[in-house]
């Protein structure tokens, strides 16, 4: 029980502001930083927005940093978008149908199956990505969309929520399609799929957002300027041999990298909400 | 349409054997009610004519056509479940529709159907809603209705009307009926509650433990269950049960709690046999004490309206610690306490051997 008490509510609504003002304020000084001219960054910052903001996006969108060696944002962003959404569409896709088999087929070794699956949980990129960058560097994927999402793709946390899900849906519904005729990949297509749209969207903008941030493995993965994607590109940006970095092109960078994602939870957040209310029962 | 034939049915899940060679047939368009308690395998058996279940051993036929190795596509069979087994995310028309479209059906001639059982199960107005906006009662029409339209050679119910309040059961139940007559498909109806099973069968399979005790008309089974468990089961109250021996002399029944109870118009069978009375509860009435059988102690009375119930514990003479339910007219006077002397009506004392619990029909009837 919470008493309704207007000091209490203050001091409540006082914590919780400063809390977000505390993890708003790195973002606002990007933003600052990147309304600047790069003398003024470097200086010291001001905490009030500059008037270069056109000038330094224009900068970032158009040519790039050539000096730190980094290509033209446009193409990092497009490249990033590509690596989230084959990771976030090919785990998605790999974990339905494998989820589908283990909960609804009884095959040899299929608990085997499910413990294999669950074992990849305690092997991320991280843990296994040197044996993983020698086979895709054996496969020929470096410098690849392949080689930067398909090691993500193979890994099993979606595999965990959608048998969750799937051990929800009532036995009935799979019996009631078997006895209108519906066979098992029907009975996917048209039932399991459509029920799993939330967590369908819930999903998509987790794995998303996993993908988009993918720092280290895109760093080893890629040589190549074409295939660097935004969030390592950053760190390329950063590391500009002799010369200062140029923060206030770099915290534009780091911006528009910020765009994509809060771009797909708004986006997906409607969805959510939708189903949160429809699938009431 | 079609005869089923059920032949020394038999199931297994791992090593727990549940049903016990059942064998049933079905006459085409007749509606059979499956009925006995939770656990005695009344699923499995309509799960296994439905196709849901492997038949472990024994053999199926729908139609003349033996269809144990058959998917239950294969086998036109529709079934209605008890919780329903809607699509959620599909229209009451789509949830309809959806067999008929994997069926291949034309589009026209889908809508035709769906319509014609919308009309006879009056959903029409529902048609375009999704099942979480219906009522129980709607919901479990258009279960009805999925199973209608696709047209098939029989209907299978699970319990359909167990999730609805006791009204809307009774309603329910007296639809069920008129539509099955009404398109003369043969339906075997599962169900643990024995009015259901009464009032909505044909003919009447009473299982318990994996095995088919009783098949009958409901009044045949009423009138002469086969078995101690199925005089339990059906009527409510249960049927009291009695022990008792064939009096030495052939001429009565001596009941364990002493006494000699003359039933009549009921053939005994050898003296000295171990047996179980039974009587109901709506064939005693009460008499004055010079032309009683029982004399019952009462211990509760449920005044009903229409009836009263007299529950209490034998005493007098006869059968002295047994306790009995006694239905009486509804205006009857009687309280916890009294002593009520009982006669049974001729002819309604049934007789099953102690040892088997199996109905004693003496030679000659
Ligand atoms: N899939 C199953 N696996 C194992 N045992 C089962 C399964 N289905 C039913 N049983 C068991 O079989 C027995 C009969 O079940 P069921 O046919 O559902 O009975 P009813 O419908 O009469 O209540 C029960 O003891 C139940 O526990
Ligand atoms: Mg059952």
């Amino acid at each position: 029980m919470i008493e309704r008490r207007p000091l209490l509510s203050l001091i409540t609504h006082g914590t919780l502001v400063l809390g977000a003002a505390i993890f708003a304020f790195p973002i606002w000084l990007a933003f600052v930083a990147s309304t600047h001219t790069g003398r003024e960054v470097n200086r010291g910052l001001s905490l009030l927005p500059g008037d270069r903001m056109w000038e330094n996006y224009a900068t970032v969108l158009g040519d790039g940093l050539s000096t730190a060696g980094a290509p033209p944002i446009g193409l990092m962003l497009f490249n990033s978008t590509v690596m989230a959404l084959a990771i976030a569409l090919g785990k998605i896709a790999i974990s339905l149908l494998s989820t589908f088999a283990i909960v609804y087929f009884r095959f040899p070794f299929r608990v085997l199956a499910f413990w294999t699956i669950f074992i990849t949980l305690m092997l991320p990129v991280e843990v296994r990505i040197l044996p993983t960058f020698e086979v895709v560097a054996d496969l020929g994927l470096l410098n690849s969309y392949a080689g930067l999402s398909i090691p993500l793709i193979a890994s099993a946390t979606a595999t965990f929520l959608f048998r969750q899900f799937f051990m929800t849906v009532p036995d009935e519904l799979a019996e009631a399609a078997r006895i209108d005729g519906a066979g098992p990949m029907r009975f996917f297509r048209d039932i399991l799929l459509p029920l799993s749209r939330t967590n369908l969207a819930a999903l998509f903008v987790i794995l998303f957002i996993y993908g988009w941030n993918q720092y280290l493995w895109p760093l080893l993965v890629t040589t190549d300027e074409g295939y660097y994607t935004v969030v390592m590109g950053i760190q390329r940006m950063a590391n500009s041999g002799d010369q200062l970095p140029q923060w206030h092109l770099i915290m534009a960078t780091a911006i528009l990298a910020m765009l994509p994602p809060v771009a797909v939870i708004v986006a997906m957040q409607r969805l959510f909400v939708k189903g949160l209310v429809e699938t009431e029962k | 349409m079609a005869a089923i034939a059920i032949r020394d049915v038999t199931k297994t899940y791992g090593k727990l054997r549940v049903i016990h060679g059942v064998s049933l047939d079905v006459d085409d368009g007749a509606f059979i009610v499956i009925v006995g308690p939770s656990g005695c395998g009344k699923s499995s058996l309509l799960r296994m004519v439905a196709g849901l279940e492997p038949i472990t051993a024994g053999e199926i036929a729908i139609g003349g056509r033996v269809v144990n190795g058959l998917e239950p596509r294969e086998r036109n069979v529709a079934m209605v479940f008890q919780n329903y087994a809607l699509y959620p995310h599909m229209s009451v028309f789509d949830n309809m529709a959806y067999g008929l479209k994997i069926a291949g059906l034309a589009k026209a001639d889908i809508r035709a159907r769906v319509e014609r059982a919308a009309a006879m199960l009056q959903l029409q107005p529902y048609l375009a809603r999704k099942p979480r906006e219906l009522s129980g009662g709607q919901r479990q029409r258009v279960a009805m209705g999925r199973a209608l339209v696709r047209d098939p050679d029989v209907f299978l119910f699970d319990e359909p009307l167990s999730n609805l309040d006791a009204k809307l059961r009774v309603q329910m139940r007296l639809e069920i009926r008129q539509l099955q007559r009404a398109v003369g498909t043969t339906a075997l109806y599962v169900t643990h509650d024995q009015v259901e099973a009464m009032t909505l069968a044909d003919r009447l399979v009473v299982m318990h433990n994996g095995v088919a005790e009783q098949v009958g008309t409901p009044m045949e089974v009423y009138r002469a269950p086969a078995t101690t468990f199925v005089a339990g089961f059906i009527g409510s109250p249960s049927m009291t049960l009695l022990a008792a021996s064939v009096a030495e002399s052939g001429k009565g029944l001596a009941l364990d709690g002493g006494g000699l109870v003359k039933p009549r118009d009921t053939a005994l069978p050898e003296p000295g046999r171990r047996v179980l009375v039974g009587v109901r509860p709506e064939h005693l009435s009460a008499v004055s004490a010079p032309n009683a059988d029982l004399e019952l102690k009462v211990t509760a009375v449920e005044a009903l309206g229409a009836d009263t119930l007299a529950h209490g514990v034998l005493c007098g003479r006869n059968g002295a610690g047994a306790t009995l339910v006694a239905r009486l007219p509804g205006g009857t006077r009687i309280g916890p306490g009294e002593t009520l002397p009982l006669a049974i009506a001729p002819g309604a004392t049934h007789l099953f051997d102690a040892g088997t619990g199996r109905r004693i029909e003496p030679a000659g009837r």
